[in-house]
């Protein structure tokens, strides 16, 4: 009981004063960031830049089609465990009341047996991940620790909830209150690694959607 | 003199020799048994071995001290359904010191401490319910002794120690949060072994079913890690909860009594901590079976386990942060934002130095001019 106390008294209030810093800190170093101006006078096809940001987040949904035969299952894999992980995080009762406690929303939810399906699909695909990660050569030689360690966070509280909920190997108490430590560690990672995506993929894609078009690459 | 001498017949006398000489058959003695056996969770052979073992013992001296407490596990103990208070004393103990269900009073009833002490040195069952306050030891006293020096020199010569109630067993509310006297469990003042058996207060069942289990069995029962017996304390309330399956389907009472609540569906939402508490309320229920609190309609306070008083409110879901997670968020967006404008000043102004340094030398046209 002791653990899960650390846990959900200051191992959390701990992680998510760090998560709350260090986001704000990455958004608003890159909002004051040094930027190049581009004095060029763009291409001849060049279009308003957010109708291109826009664009360019709707064509990186799906793979080209000279891409796609090589990329489909990755990127299916990737999107059943970022939806699945979507899922388990804000239509799981107990953790919309984890939100609702802290911010005072709350909103409709799944059967809790509903989630622990999806959270057995999304650890497999998690795995599915790694091992592809791992397996291709490419892949493996431009992988760094970030990418590595980043996979653990993710992966370690979709573990930990599932062994808590079916209580494997220790009591729920300690289950739980690893768990909720696994969440910890998710929350002070993320800003400083690259699961910052989370907040800045919509804008890197925007950006790059933004610089593509004004050099007057083809939009397909 | 004639009392001292009767007392002293009747302790060499087997339980099986009273029962006899009251009138209590066989037949009953062995569903008395059995229900002992069942409630402790032992296989219908021990039933036997219970009778059996109950027959040859002889009738034991409980020595029952009360600290900081409310009195709430005596008030328990005597709604005890089966054994019952009236089984245990009459039959198998010799209740010999407790304030509340004792004759004696003032001096009389530490005399009645000081000789079962005495003349079962060594034999006689200590049980405590309450803190003991280590802070000031004047804060609690009884007779002039404080709690901690009646507990040293009545456990000293014990056989077993029986921890009643969470106050006993773990500090309880005297010692929560920011626990003015400084009251400790009692297993921290002695090295010999405690049973605990924890709640605000015990059921009734767990308190006799581990004396009949003592006297039976003349052995501790199987604890777990918090010292408490297996048979009461082996599986969380949650687990055995007959609203569990609505936990499984996500249908949650969002109030008391509401529409929710009336159905039966789980109280997870509105602060039940019976994921997390070990005990036999949901199999055992109180008052002979009839209830317990979640199916009366209250979440569990996860009263049998250590601290539950600090737990972070008895009405906020186990999932949810114990106290104010976002208490430091206001300033740690300050100084994120902070940190994150100085890093953006710092990258400019190294920047425009490279810049100003490596300024490349005017164009030939420039010159010209």
């Amino acid at each position: 009981m002791e653990l899960l106390e650390f846990a959900r008294g200051p191992a959390l209030t701990f992680a998510i004063t760090v998560f709350i810093a260090g986001t704000i800190f990455r958004i608003v170093s890159l909002l004051f960031m040094w930027r190049t101006k581009d004095s060029s006078e763009g291409s001849a096809r060049e279009q308003p830049a957010f109708v291109a940001a826009i664009k360019e987040i709707a064509r990186r949904m799906w793979p080209l089609p000279t891409y796609k035969q090589r990329s489909l299952f990755q990127l299916i894999n990737g999107y059943v465990f970022h939806i699945g992980l979507a899922i388990i995080v804000f239509l799981l009762l107990p953790h919309i009341l984890f939100f609702k406690d802290l911010i005072g929303l709350s909103w409709w939810h799944l059967p809790n047996n509903v989630v622990y399906a999806i959270s057995i699909v999304t650890l497999i695909s998690l795995i599915a991940a790694l091992v592809m990660r791992m397996a291709n050569p490419a892949q493996r030689i431009i992988s760094t620790f970030d990418d590595y360690f980043s996979w653990l966070v993710t992966f370690l509280p979709v573990l930990s909830g599932i062994v808590a909920t079916t209580h494997l190997g220790a009591r729920y108490e300690t289950l739980l209150g690893l768990h909720i430590l696994s969440v910890c560690l998710l929350l002070v990672y993320i800003p400083f690694g690259k699961i910052m995506h989370f907040f800045l993929v919509f804008v890197t894609r925007s950006q790059t959607g933004a610089h593509l078009n004004h050099r007057g690459a083809q939009q397909i | 003199m004639a009392d001292s001498t009767r007392r002293k017949n009747r302790a060499k006398q087997t339980l099986g020799e009273m029962l006899t000489e009251r009138g209590v058959s066989r037949r009953s003695f062995l569903k008395f048994a059995s229900y002992t056996a069942s409630i402790l969770a032992l296989p219908p052979t021990a039933a036997t071995a219970i009778a059996e073992g109950l027959a040859k013992a002889r009738r034991q001296s409980v020595i029952w001290l009360s600290f900081q407490e409310c009195t709430g596990c005596t008030e328990s103990i005597t709604r005890a359904s089966s054994p019952s208070i009236e089984d245990l004393i009459f039959d198998f103990i010799s209740l010999d010191y407790h304030h509340t269900l004792q004759n004696a009073s003032g001096h009389a009833a530490e005399a009645a401490r000081e000789q079962a002490m005495e003349e079962n040195k060594g034999e006689y069952l200590v049980v405590v319910d309450g803190s003991i306050p280590l802070k000031n030891e004047a804060y609690s006293t009884i007779a002039g002794i404080s709690n901690r020096q009646m507990f040293e020199e009545t456990a000293e010569h014990a056989k077993a120690i029986i921890a009643v109630g969470s106050c006993a067993a773990f500090g309880g509310i005297p010692g929560a949060n920011p626990n003015p006297t400084g009251a400790v469990a009692v297993s921290g003042l002695t090295d010999k072994p405690v049973i605990n058996i924890s709640g605000c207060p015990p059921i009734p069942e767990a308190m006799t079913g581990t004396i009949a289990y003592l006297l039976s069995f003349a052995d501790i029962p199987e604890l777990d890690h918090l010292g408490r017996p297996r048979a009461f304390f082996g599986e969380a309330i949650h687990d055995r909860c007959y609203r569990r399956p609505f936990y499984e389907k996500g249908m949650f009472a969002k109030s008391f009594d509401d529409e929710g609540a009336r159905q039966g569906w789980c109280l997870y939402e509105v602060g039940c901590k019976g994921p997390v508490t070990y005990n036999a309320c949901a199999t055992l229920k109180w008052n002979g079976g009839v209830s317990f609190p979640i199916q009366s309609g209250h979440g569990c306070l996860g009263c049998s386990e250590p601290g539950f008083w600090d737990l972070g409110g008895f009405y906020k879901p186990l999932s949810t942060a114990k106290g104010d997670a976002l208490k430091y968020a206001a300033g740690a967006a300050v100084a994120g934002a902070a940190v994150g404008v100085a890093s953006a000043v710092a990258v400019r102004s190294k920047r425009n130095k490279v810049m100003s340094a490596a300024k490349a030398p005017a164009t030939p046209a420039e010159e010209a001019k």
